[in-house]
């Protein structure tokens, strides 16, 4: 008899604590109903672009307190993260999902699922290769644009005639995608005389960057007059295996690469590096704009372009203490 | 006869075929370009050299592995502890931890260590005193180890301008990368303490039947906590090579997944993962042949969108070669064809 009393009084008790957790849910929402709830999966911190990119989120949403909340997840360069993340957005009852999506497939059925919540997703950066109807708005670069130009100032820095090795981003990344495409369609269609000897991936890694350029460096030697990676940290990490080489990166070897981290305005500085082309991450401003018009209802253009510009050696130095990330 | 299967029955002739094997099919496929050596700015530059010298962080990880492994047990937190290990030495280095010391190497480089030390022990204690299973426990520094080294470095990839700091990897003594000559002090110390004191069979009794070692008198508890803690500063010193290769700490890409390569070359070494028997010189010939994969497909220019799949056939073609089972399979067929 006590036991099922007790039993009773535990059902009892929790069928009242899921009404307290039902009101309390509601109260939540309705609080949160006139503040932006925006989720922001990000891919993780792979290098300096995407600390500062994460900076500027963070920093916009934590001005803005009052009227944004930010729900940031962190991903580790992992999709199924970033799944996982969406997910409890989307669970979460979030007004808008912000992504950086570290691959360009596969992300079909979770925005679908955001979809069907109602919940509008901002595309920062990368794009996801799925349908138009899947996704509100993609804030970023045009990477083909940053391959085109960077294949330009190559070609002005080898004179129009060379031999080239390209380090690639992650594969099926796309930005490593996109500033492939750009970069080696422009040489192919102007710079006749420049010749891509080889390109392979480093992940967008120095570590890897550094190790894919010994091994270039082990088969072609003096050959290569230029290096081309998709972003700045493959770059160091390239100029720290030329050096070990025993040639001068910058000198003998000129290096053009995408992104515009401090890092690489450092080594242009020290004569190291060439040319870096701007790919701006201080995207929050734009990104919570976005958001903030999506919840309104209003329109907001499919492409939101950042503002870019190029970046080359003689502007460095003094280039360098007025940047932030 | 007898003395060639002494020598076929060592654990080390085949991880030491196989690499021969992969040697010869690059000096085939770039026309003895592979083995060129040549003298730039005072040491030795060629893809051997490259080989020995982004293979040692693995060469390194896989002896503590073999270590563990022998107990029967397993540490998958190596990559996390490279860096805890790197963001230590690169915040002391570049000023923003321990202020006090002003950037001094060898201080950073001890922490760095010392850090790695209580990883280990960590796991250890967890394992040993707390009796978890190994592959849970060290999960849990895995996963939490990756966010310790963010919140050291605050997130970001700390960068350190130290020509003292950049020797651990791009150092050269007599012609001969640095890296190589911790692995070699390393190798020496784990055998020593392997072959030449009790430690070693201790270790195999350990992995083979723990109750039964327990009863014979062996301290089980202390050898298990030991190996981990060996395991971690190992792992510490791997992560010291990879952070003064790049000259900064980048703590998600440090050692990301290199604990499973590690286990592969234990196993290719043919050192059981259920414990008991072990070699530490033939899981060091499997981290090289690991580190010649990658070298080969970069050296025949493998396109990026499947180097994954050659590698994994690669591994599978070893492993198999590996296995008593398969080869003695494959000499009977070749016997049963021979008298058909």
């Amino acid at each position: 008899m006590k036991r099922k009393l007790l039993g009773l009084g535990l059902c009892v008790a929790m069928v009242m604590s899921m009404f307290a957790g039902c009101s309390k849910d509601a109260a939540e929402t309705s609080a949160g109903g006139d503040k932006l709830v925006v989720g922001f999966a990000q891919i993780g911190q792979e290098s300096g672009w995407r600390d500062a990119e994460t900076a500027s989120i963070q920093f916009y949403a934590g001005q803005n307190l009052d009227t944004i909340e930010l729900k940031f997840a962190d991903a580790q360069q992992k999709q199924e993260n970033q799944i996982k993340a969406i997910k409890s957005f989307i669970e979460m009852k979030v007004d808008v999902i912000g992504l950086a999506p570290v691959v360009e497939t596969g992300w079909d059925a979770v925005f679908t699922e955001a979809k069907e919540a109602g919940i509008p997703i901002v595309l920062v950066d990368r794009m996801a290769d799925v349908g138009d109807d899947l996704y509100s708005t993609f804030i970023g670069s045009d990477f083909i644009l940053e391959g085109k130009n960077a294949a330009d100032e190559m070609a002005t820095l080898l004179g129009g005639s060379g031999k080239i090795v390209e380090l690639e981003g992650t594969v099926g990344a796309s930005a490593a995608n996109d500033r492939k495409t750009g970069f080696d369609d422009q040489i192919a269609a102007q710079y006749p005389d420049i010749q891509i000897l080889e390109s392979q991936t480093g992940d967008f890694t120095r570590s890897k960057g550094k190790e894919v350029m010994e091994s270039f460096l082990k088969t072609y030697g003096d050959e290569i007059k230029g290096v081309y990676a998709h972003n700045d940290d493959m770059m160091l990490g390239a100029i720290e295996a030329i050096k070990e080489a025993g040639f001068k990166p910058g000198v003998d070897i000129k290096a053009v690469s995408i992104d515009g981290v401090k890092g690489i305005f450092e080594a242009m500085a020290a004569g190291e590096a060439n040319v870096t082309i701007e790919c701006n991450p201080l995207l929050g401003p734009q990104f919570f704009d976005a958001c903030a018009k999506l919840k309104a209802g209003e329109k907001v253009d499919k492409w939101i372009k950042s503002d870019e510009g190029i970046y080359r050696q003689d502007t460095a130095a003094t280039d360098l203490p007025t940047r932030k990330y | 006869m007898k003395k060639i299967t002494r020598i076929t029955g060592w654990q080390a002739f085949w991880p030491i075929m196989i690499l021969l094997g992969i040697l010869i099919f690059n000096v085939i496929i770039t026309g003895g370009s592979f083995l060129e050596m040549k003298i730039v700015d005072h040491h030795l530059y060629g893809r051997i050299i490259d080989i020995i010298r982004n293979g040692s962080k693995l060469m390194l990880l896989s002896i503590g592995l073999t270590l563990v492994l022998a107990t029967g047990g397993t540490d998958i937190s190596v990559g996390s502890t490279m860096a805890i290990s790197g963001a230590v030495a690169c915040s002391i280095i570049s000023g923003t931890l321990l202020t006090g010391v002003g950037g001094n190497v060898f201080v950073a480089i001890l922490v760095a260590l010392l850090a790695g030390a209580a990883c280990g022990a960590w796991n250890g204690f967890l394992v040993s005193k707390i009796k978890i299973q190994p592959i849970v426990a060290t999960m849990i520094l895995m996963v939490a180890g990756r966010g310790i080294a963010q919140l050291i470095t605050r997130g970001k990839i700390v960068t350190v301008n130290s020509d003292a700091y950049y020797f651990i990897n791009g150092g050269y003594i007599f012609g001969l990368p640095f890296p190589l000559f911790i692995v070699g002090f390393a190798l020496l110390l784990s055998l020593l303490l392997t072959k030449r004191t009790a430690f070693g069979l201790f270790l195999e009794a350990t992995g083979c039947n723990s109750n039964a070692s327990k009863f014979t008198g062996i301290h089980v508890s202390k050898i298990k906590f030991l190996v981990y803690t060996c395991s971690g500063i190992l792992a510490a010193i791997a992560g010291l090579i990879e952070s003064a290769g790049i000259k900064g700490a980048d703590c998600n890409n440090a050692g990301l997944m290199i604990e499973l390569d590690a286990i592969l070359a234990v196993a290719i070494g043919g050192t059981s993962l259920n414990g008991g028997r072990f070699s530490i010189p033939a899981s060091i010939v499997g981290a090289i042949i690991l580190q010649s994969i990658t070298t080969t497909v970069y050296a025949i220019g493998v396109p990026p969108e499947i180097i994954q799949v050659i590698k994994a056939v690669l591994v599978i073609i070893i492993c198999l070669f590996q296995s008593t089972q398969f080869k003695t399979a494959m000499m009977n067929k070749l016997r049963i064809r021979k008298v058909a």
